[in-house]
């Protein structure tokens, strides 16, 4: 099957102020989506990130590079029948009510009457909104807003929905509800590309990750391949005497127990016959694995270092 | 055409939800229905002065919609980003620019609707047949299509302060189109007189849609000469559209 979004070499920079000076936003960035997968687009404040959602829906146009959409350029009308957006911090015609704002949307994706009430309806119950179906926008929370704009990005049940950083501002409810959301549209075999500098969020839903610094692609690829899958260390909690010569980190937990810190899985077995015979138990074995921060902070400290050399 | 009018009826949507428009509306109303008054006091026709008053109230009170909601029509859906979303729909921009003037179209003839009417129920009531001004409002809507159109070009690439400059501008010009033939007699050949010509030709000639004096003194009004105004300013306001799309098409959200 043929990539749902296909970014080759694309590049653009903006120019300062009274045109002079002139800073590269994006930096020859390359990436596919593939159909079904939920993509996530990583990286700190002023990446390129949402520089690089506007190529995507054609509202800034690159200087090079081409982007294609189900295979069609962005402009393209029929491309952006397709998907469905939330741009970051949304905000929305406050004069309308929640209905009134998803009407004017269906609309726009020439919905006929019967059908943009049943959608409304629809993705009203989806995103948490009942009873607030008559307020107008004015009157709504940031995470309301928010919500709406999710209601919006989905009603007309497009194949591929791009969000612009579709957890920040929302607390921890509502950032679960929108990940629980987003992975309910994977299963219904829609194509999830979005923005994040909230790593946890993405590591928890990703298929595969982009990592953007300073315009430039710095990692790409499945979770599983970027980070290591062995597990770096080996955590065990251990009630009761911990005998000596164990090497390896440990701290005494609050509750009396101690955490041991060991370098690998191989190191674990000697220490647990070591604590058994000393009389002591095993309360918990954790492998840890390098996180999505850890490998996000890696990279952009090696972007700085060759930054610093060159 | 879906889209086009999807955008329309949310633009006026948004002006008539706007506490501002009544006031104008209000004003406009108080003005047409105290111009019997005011003709009391003056010597002359009195059914004149109505008929002048509330003309020019069509014409001043139309005008101020005009430029209050068309500067800010496209400028502030980009300011308050709302033209993200919109533009990632299956909208080309040129159907944005057409259904926010589309809306804003709808805005002026409903204010015209309503203050023409009030104008005629007045004339009536002094007991003249008051059709004899409809030519005259109709082409008063033309002409706050013309400048309405201007309104919506400005505020495609500038700021509603600016653009609110350009389109009154636009409508003074407009309005003094036959100075530039009077000044082009008096100054010498050259650039000056190139400038007139220019100037001349570019800018709108609005006294061709301003029929207010005719109607008040009752003359008769050619159908010929009311087509032909018409069917000027009509296409002289699409020309001017069609530059906004131009213009918008080219425009980066950054």
């Amino acid at each position: 099957m043929s990539a749902v979004i296909d970014i080759r070499d694309l590049r653009k920079s903006f120019r300062g102020h009274l045109g002079i000076g002139s800073h590269v936003a994006v930096d020859g960035l390359t990436l596919a989506v593939e159909p079904g997968e939920i993509f996530g687009l990583l990286g700190p404040n002023g990446a390129g990130k949402t520089t690089t959602l506007k190529m995507l829906l054609a509202l800034v146009r690159p200087d090079a590079g081409t982007v294609r959409l189900f295979g069609r350029p962005p402009k393209d009308v029929a491309a952006r029948a397709r998907l469905g957006f939330l741009p970051e911090n949304p905000y929305f015609y406050d004069y309308l009510t929640a209905v009134e704002f998803l009407d004017l949307y269906g609309r726009l994706h020439g919905l006929d009457a019967a059908t943009r009430k049943r959608r409304i309806e629809a993705a009203i119950e989806r995103v948490g909104l009942k009873g607030r179906e008559g307020t107008p926008l004015r009157k709504f929370s940031k995470g309301m807003v928010q919500r709406v704009g999710l209601a919006q990005a989905i009603q007309h049940d497009p194949e591929l929905v791009i969000l612009d950083e579709p957890m920040s501002g929302l607390d921890p409810v509502g950032r679960r509800e929108v990940r629980d959301l987003i992975l309910a549209l994977k299963a219904q075999g829609k194509t999830i590309f979005f923005s994040s500098h909230i790593l946890q969020d993405a590591e928890m839903i990703c298929d595969r990750v982009a990592i953007l610094f300073k315009g430039k692609l710095r990692a790409q690829g499945r979770l599983d391949d970027l980070m290591s899958p062995d597990a770096k260390w080996v955590e065990v909690t251990v009630r009761g005497p911990v005998p000596a010569g164990i090497t390896g980190e440990r701290r005494l937990n609050p509750d009396g127990t101690t955490l041991l810190t060991l370098p690998g899985f191989d190191a674990l077995a000697p220490v647990v016959s070591a604590v058994t015979a000393a009389g002591g138990t095993i309360a918990g074995v954790w492998p840890r694995r390098e996180s999505l921060e850890d490998l996000f902070l890696r990279e952009i400290g090696r972007a700085q270092v060759e930054e610093h050399v060159s | 055409m879906k889209a086009i009018a999807a955008v329309a009826l949310n633009t006026f949507r948004e002006a008539i939800r706007d506490r501002v428009l009544y006031l104008i509306l209000a004003v406009a109303l108080v003005v047409v229905g105290g111009s019997r008054f005011v003709a009391m006091l003056t010597v002359g026709s009195e059914i004149k002065i109505v008929k002048d008053l509330g003309l020019a109230a069509i014409s001043l009170f139309g005008l101020l919609i005009a430029v209050f909601v068309g500067v800010s029509l496209v400028s502030k859906e980009i300011e308050r980003r709302t033209v993200y979303t919109l533009l990632a729909q299956p909208v080309a921009r040129w159907q944005f620019v057409a259904g926010k003037y589309a809306g804003l179209l709808l805005v002026l003839a409903s204010n015209v609707l309503v203050v023409g009417s009030a104008v005629l129920a007045a004339v009536a009531v002094m007991g003249e047949p008051p059709w004899v001004l409809v030519p005259a409002i109709a082409l008063i809507l033309v002409e706050l299509a013309v400048v309405a159109a201007f309104a919506v070009l400005f505020s495609s690439f500038t700021n509603p302060i600016l653009a609110a400059v350009g389109t009154v501008a636009v409508y003074v010009t407009g309005h003094l189109s036959w100075s530039f033939d009077l000044l082009k007699k008096r100054v010498a050949a050259g650039l000056a007189r190139s400038l007139c010509d220019g100037l001349h030709a570019v800018l709108p000639n609005l006294d061709r849609l301003d029929l207010k004096a005719e109607a008040v003194h009752g003359a008769a009004i050619p159908a010929g000469t009311f087509a032909a105004a018409a069917a000027y300013g009509a296409f002289y306001a699409l020309a001017v559209v069609v530059l906004a799309c131009v213009v918008f098409e080219r425009r980066e959200f950054a």
